[in-house]
């Protein structure tokens, strides 16, 4: 087992440094400047700038000290924000992502379960119809166009109500993130509900379940006991990667709700062709993913004993 | 079941007959039993219907509609869906007479509180979408004044609407233009001194009507010619089954292109990189060993990358030249970061293969290596291929979306869903026709290749072979 | 059998009822717009500060800060008219500037505000170590220039404190608005024995910085909020009638900030869009108009071998662009207006306004004799075809709808192709500066209250002069006008050069900026200002209190 953790972390930080790699040759063939700014500066006070950030430096040398740096955790100074190291805004910052990731997430997963389980329950009946459709709309539909309407939405209710029930954008108490996740959450949702609702009609027909209705098991004993617990499986195995998906994939939903999240802060950075934010924020992501994975297989050796991780290598 | 008695004739053996080894019917391919199992689900056949149709929107439909996406047409800027209005011809350079008051001497000026609401706020000639002249009456002791347009009737000196102007000194008229839709205005005048301004106004109701210039309508082709005589007519304007948007470009036809973006993307990049992985997961799990070893570890790599940050960073690294639209970068980047999810699918699917027993038959009967791939191999990994396709196909699309919602989509004046959708938010209220179109196209096609994909994962499931 | 689903049904339905419901009940205490209690209010910006270092900002979000929690020799009050900050009385020569600073300025610890702060503030923004953007500015004293290129150390520029509270600047030239320019933020003072043991933390973060100006910055969340405190010790501080100013939310998004308005989170949000304008229009709120004082025009490339350098092309162009269409169609936002001159309708004349004295000559909008122009510019060039132009523009969509339009109106009037060069910030800034475009889609805001910060653009020696536009009578006209203080000689100067830019066809005016917003009904005594951080709450105050 301890040998298995130590193959993966050793491979994850081949990733990484892969991923340092093609950041920095992505970063470097960008055309621009970092250092221009609106108003025109003179060559001194360029050659001066440079010299602070270490452009002077030939690409190849600037490539071991950015591995060098990195290799120490030290992701470098901002160029918009001159005062602050790459460090201070991913602790600052990424925080928040997570925080409204996780949210959504929890949101989509108990989303997800109840109304697949909803829908294998009344299977070709109204409610699966009703729930489906939403499902549907939710896959379908961009999430820009529902941050933007949801966002509306809350600002027509708290017009109707009078009081503001729910903030209209910004962070820092749970009601700020409440719409920010749900959104967020929703394709995620829709894709485990139907999962959710595939996996439960499979189960519904194994074996285990003849055998416990042929035992005489109250159906409500049936479904919590057999059916929900042995469907949430393939659910549960999906959240790794969901994990991933929704942390990156809060970008558009930190844009529309003013969230000071990781997402909208790199968005910023590109526009500024802020050459150690993009870098590190980059490498920070891909080798948070990479340690997801890996702590996500890991974990199923312990949930699911079928699964034996030591020769789950391929 | 108690009163069977066996007879004798129960014990005698069984005479063979041809009849059991004839077919009763011809037999049937794998894909023609996938056709069928397809026809009978009626929301995997409605999808490829809609597929279909979306195609021959985009190749078709702008022979039929020809209508040109790129022509401007300011009078009509974000017109809701029409059938052609009637506009009137108006003169391109209108004589425009200013009308002035004498000169106020400061000495003469009153404080706010007591100046009068202007008197005889009226329209100069006519009032349409290419100018409201106003003028009104000298306020004595103002020293200027601040002109309004409201949507509503104002309901106070504090809720006059639009602060259009703000004239210092002796005009008494203003010649209003700025987007002005057909609907009817409440103009409202206020005179002001010591800079700030009277609790009392004059409020106008104006009606404005579609109008062109003379120039345009000659341009356009709905006048013979530029003759001013045609000056005072009406002319009927092209018409906009879906309405206008920002620039007033008819909205169809920018669908039907923008579908060439979006459709384009989202098709040809899927295909590139399905045809990439195919052969790079296949020389993987076909060679085995160290190759193998080798080439899905890179997969891995370029699998950790983080796709969107990824996708952005490509975006800016390709450097767009002038008069560029950004669609093949966007189309490498999107193949650049998806190929290894169908490398890992293949592969594995390549190794299980080869380890089945027909493979190794036709091994034994001397079939060589292509032989193998093409009528083996290649075959059963069709289904697997075509599912992953067809689910791949809506995640690009999305990705353009999300990409021109971030202002780093294809550069205008190429006309994408994606870009219409953000251009459409910010007028989401008042004009909800320009989000609405683009955004349900998407929703259209995502949902179409999605359903279509779920049709055929379910017909291809050789599980289910033979079931309905 | 279906019983027991039934109820289990109605578990489930309570269950997500919950769910959704919950989390409503924990309701959050965000501040409202205005807290009349705590005589406090909310605002929000469009980003984060980037730097309160005043030796090195530049972004328009810190100077917002710094305008409320420093202050320089020079201040405005309330009516936007220039008054004495630290500085008690001036007296301004045309190689010399003396500043008598008043004895109860002080910092946020308590110490008082010398000359000495000023001095080395300013050494420290000239000083080539810190790479200051703005280390131009200190041109105008003696050895400004030297220090800047490194020839000498800093501590020779040629300020000087006489004693604590006696300033001095020797300037190299005349300058007429030398008043208004100490103003900037870059003339703020610094205090080296706080500047130095901060190091390269020195105003990172709240407690990292001093203040002399009506307001303390108490907390500083980066990218999420601050919070700016009355400061006890500011000289001025019964004439400051806000406890305390509020930043709880930082968006770029004006939509977001529109509907946190409509919320009632925030005192002010401006920037309305269409969509914005009408909504508020129908919630019967009051809008009110305000222009940024800046200027947007396109900018021809005049470097040779650039066909826009060919002026009869540049006429051709000035005869068919509709800047009147652009503004009130195109852009279509109530308070911007055409552009008819580079020099915007706010700037003083000799009595009245510059335009009223020199009134910029018209464009008569002519296809026809545009593309007689154009004709002539083809013979001029030898080309059969003028080839295809590129216009290149940032990534925002306000200017890639500008862009479309102008790309629209050259093909139809005259046939002229032009591309597009849709790029992000920096990447249009790199090629501005390397002159990689035809046209551009340029503005320039003031930075000062004075002709002069528009009328030096397009000097063969300005940097920001992005098209090198080069021409002797140009640069003789704005060497005129610099060379005196005589209001009526550079007013002169400043005429020939607008008719100048017109027959040179050296821009194409296109628009002046403004905005529409909306202000909480309760708050009185917000300063807009053209220059500096605007909006300024310094000297606001909430009805009632």
């Amino acid at each position: 087992m301890l040998a298995y953790i130590g193959r993966r972390l050793l491979s994850g930080a081949i990733t990484i440094w892969f991923i340092a790699t093609a950041t920095f040759a992505g970063m470097h063939m960008v055309p621009g400047d970092p250092l221009l700014n609106d108003k025109a500066v003179t060559p001194e006070i360029r050659a001066n700038l440079e010299k602070v950030y270490g452009l002077d430096k030939p690409v190849l040398q600037q490539y071991v000290i950015y591995l060098g740096n990195m290799a120490r955790g030290d992701f470098g100074i901002s160029f918009t924000q001159q005062n602050r190291s790459v460090n201070d805004i991913i602790a600052e910052h990424f925080p928040v992502s997570a925080t409204l990731g996780l949210l959504a997430l929890l949101f989509a997963a108990l989303g997800g379960i109840t109304w697949g389980a909803i829908t294998a329950l009344y299977r070709d009946q109204m409610p699966d119809f009703v729930i489906m459709f939403f499902v549907i709309v939710f896959v379908s539909v961009p999430s820009f166009v529902f941050a933007a309407i949801g966002q509306l939405a809350i600002l027509q209710v708290n017009d109707w109500l009078g009081f503001s029930l729910l903030p209209v954008a910004g962070w820092g108490t749970l009601a700020h993130m409440l719409v920010p996740a749900m959104v967020l959450g929703l394709g995620t949702m829709a894709y485990l509900t139907r999962l959710m609702r595939s996996s439960m009609l499979e189960v519904a027909d194994a074996d285990y379940i003849r055998t416990a209705r042929a035992k005489g098991l109250t159906p409500g004993r049936i479904f919590f006991r057999h059916q929900l617990r042995n469907a949430i499986l393939p659910v549960v195995t999906v959240l790794g990667p969901s994990i991933a998906s929704i942390t990156t994939g809060g970008f558009v939903v930190e844009l529309v709700f003013a969230i000071p999240g990781l997402g909208r802060y790199f968005i910023q950075a590109v526009q500024q062709l802020d050459y150690t934010v993009i870098m590190g924020t980059t490498v920070f992501y891909g080798a948070f993913l990479v340690l997801m994975v890996i702590a996500v297989d890991i974990l199923y050796g312990f949930i699911d004993p079928r699964i034996q991780v030591s020769r789950a290598v391929s | 079941m108690n009163n069977y008695l066996p007879s004798p004739a129960d014990f005698l053996p069984l005479t063979t007959r041809d009849s059991a080894d004839r077919l009763e019917r011809p037999s049937m391919s794998y894909w023609q039993d996938v056709w069928q199992r397809l026809q009978h689900n009626r929301r995997a056949l409605t999808s490829l219907f809609i597929v279909v149709a979306l195609l021959l929107f985009t190749t078709i439909g702008p022979l039929v509609w020809q209508a040109d996406p790129a022509q401007q047409d300011l009078e009509q800027i974000s017109q809701a869906p029409n059938l052609g209005l009637r506009a009137l011809v108006v003169d391109d350079f209108p004589e425009v007479r200013e009308l002035a008051a004498g000169p106020v001497s400061p000495a003469q000026r009153l404080p706010p509180e007591k100046l009068l609401a202007p008197a005889n706020l009226r329209v100069l000639g006519t009032a349409h979408s290419e100018g409201v002249h106003l003028a009104w009456d000298q306020v004595p002791g103002a020293s200027g004044y601040q002109l309004y347009r409201h949507e509503l009737n104002p309901s106070g000196p504090d809720d006059l609407g639009l602060p259009l102007i703000t004239l210092r000194g002796t005009s008494l008229s203003y010649r209003d233009r700025l987007g002005l839709q057909t609907i009817e205005y409440y103009y409202s005048v206020a005179a002001l001194s010591q800079r700030r301004q009277s609790p009392n106004y004059r409020t106008l109701a104006v009606t404005v009507g579609q109008a062109i210039r003379l120039s345009e309508a000659s341009y356009r082709g709905l006048l013979a010619s530029a003759d001013s005589s045609y000056i005072g007519s009406h002319v009927q304007l092209e018409i906009h089954p879906l309405g206008t948007d920002y620039l007033g470009r008819d909205m169809l036809a920018r669908l039907m292109w923008g579908a060439r973006t979006s459709l384009f993307i989202g098709i040809v990049a899927p295909l590139i990189y399905v045809a990439f992985g195919l052969m790079y997961g296949g020389l993987a799990g076909y060679s085995g060993g160290h190759t193998d070893n080798f080439l899905m570890r890179f997969a891995d790599f370029v699998i950790a990358l983080p796709f969107l940050l990824f996708m952005i960073l490509f975006k800016i690294a390709f450097g767009l030249g002038p008069g560029e639209s950004g669609i093949g970068p966007m189309l490498i980047a999107l193949v650049l970061l998806s190929w290894p999810a169908t490398a890992r699918l293949v592969r594995g699917q390549v190794l299980q293969i080869r380890e089945e027993p027909y493979i190794a038959a036709a091994r034994l009967m001397g079939a060589s290596a292509p032989y193998l791939v093409l009528r083996h191999m290649l075959p059963n990994l069709m289904s697997v291929l075509l599912v992953s396709l067809t689910f791949a196909i809506p995640t690009a699309i999305f990705t353009e979306a999300f990409l021109s919602f971030i202002g780093m989509g294809v550069v205008p004046p190429t006309p994408s869903w994606g870009s219409m959708c953000n251009d459409g938010i910010r007028t989401m209220l008042s004009h909800p026709h320009e989000l609405v179109f683009p955004a349900l196209f998407i929703s259209v096609t995502v949902l179409a290749f999605n359903l279509l994909g779920d049709g055929l994962r379910d017909a291809m499931d050789a599980r289910m072979r033979g079931d309905s | 059998m279906y019983k027991a689903f039934a109820t289990l049904h109605t578990l489930i339905r309570g269950a997500v009822l919950a769910f959704v419901t919950a989390p409503c009940a924990l309701l959050q205490a965000a501040p409202p717009a205005v807290d009349q209690s705590k005589n406090e209010i909310a605002i929000v910006m469009s980003q984060e500060p980037q730097w309160l270092n005043t030796v090195k900002a530049t972004d328009q979000v810190s100077f917002i800060v710094l305008d409320h929690i420093s202050e320089g020799l020079m201040t405005y009050d309330i009516n936007n008219e220039l008054v004495g900050g630290v500085a008690v009385r001036w007296e301004l020569t045309d190689d010399k500037a003396t500043f008598w600073l008043r004895k109860d300025a002080r910092w946020s610890d308590g110490k008082p505000v010398t000359a000495q702060d000023f001095v080395f503030a300013w050494q420290q923004v000239a000083n080539p170590a810190n790479a200051a953007e703005y280390a131009f500015l200190m041109r105008s004293f003696t050895n400004g220039e030297a220090i800047i290129s490194g020839d000498m150390p800093p501590e020779s520029l040629g300020v000087e404190a006489l004693d604590e509270h006696t300033l001095v600047a020797h300037l190299t030239s005349p300058i007429a608005y030398f008043l208004e320019l100490v103003t900037f933020i870059s003339f703020r003072p610094v205090r080296e024995d706080f500047f130095r043991a901060q190091g390269q933390r020195y105003a990172a973060d709240a407690d990292k910085m001093l203040s002399n100006g009506p307001f303390i910055l108490t907390v500083w969340v980066h990218g999420a909020s601050l919070r700016m405190e009355k400061n006890p010790h500011y000289w001025n501080s019964s004439a400051i009638r806000l406890d305390a100013i509020n930043v709880p939310y930082i968006t770029e998004d004006p939509n977001a900030r529109f509907n946190l308005f409509m919320d009632n989170k925030i005192v002010m949000a401006t920037g309305l869009d269409k969509s914005a304008t009408s909504m508020a229009m129908q919630k019967r709120q009051k809008l009110k108009s305000f222009r940024d004082g800046s200027t947007f025009f396109i900018e021809f490339n005049h470097r040779p071998g650039r066909a826009t350098g060919n002026l009869n092309l540049r006429r051709a162009m000035q005869s068919v662009f509709d800047a009147d269409a652009l503004t009130y169609k195109v852009i279509g936002l109530p308070g911007n207006i055409p552009a008819v001159s580079l020099f915007p309708e706010w700037l003083e004349g000799n009595s009245q306004r510059l335009v009223e004295d020199f009134p910029p000559p018209a464009v008569v909008l002519d296809p026809a004799q545009g593309r007689r122009y154009l004709e002539l510019a083809k013979q001029e060039l030898g080309v059969e075809e003028i080839p295809p132009l590129s216009l290149l523009l940032s990534d925002t969509p306000s200017s890639v709808k500008q862009a479309e339009y102008f790309q629209d109106v050259m093909m139809r009037t005259l046939g002229l192709e032009i591309r597009l060069d849709r790029q992000i910030f920096k990447q249009r800034l790199a090629k501005m500066s390397a002159g990689e475009f035809d046209l551009v889609a340029a503005g320039w805001a003031p930075d000062y209250i004075d002709t002069m910060t528009f009328a030096d653009l397009f000097t063969s020696w300005n940097l920001n002069n992005r098209g090198r536009y080069k021409s002797k009578s140009y640069d003789q006209l704005v060497r005129q006008a610099q060379s005196t203080t005589d209001k009526y000689l550079r007013n002169q100067a400043f005429g020939k050069l607008q008719s100048l830019i017109f027959e040179d066809v050296v821009i194409l005016p296109q628009y002046e900026r403004g905005y529409i917003y909306v202000q909480n009904k309760q708050i009185e005594g917000v300063r807009r200002t053209r220059v500096g951080g605007d909006p300024n709450y310094n000297y606001a105050w909430i009805e009632g209190n």
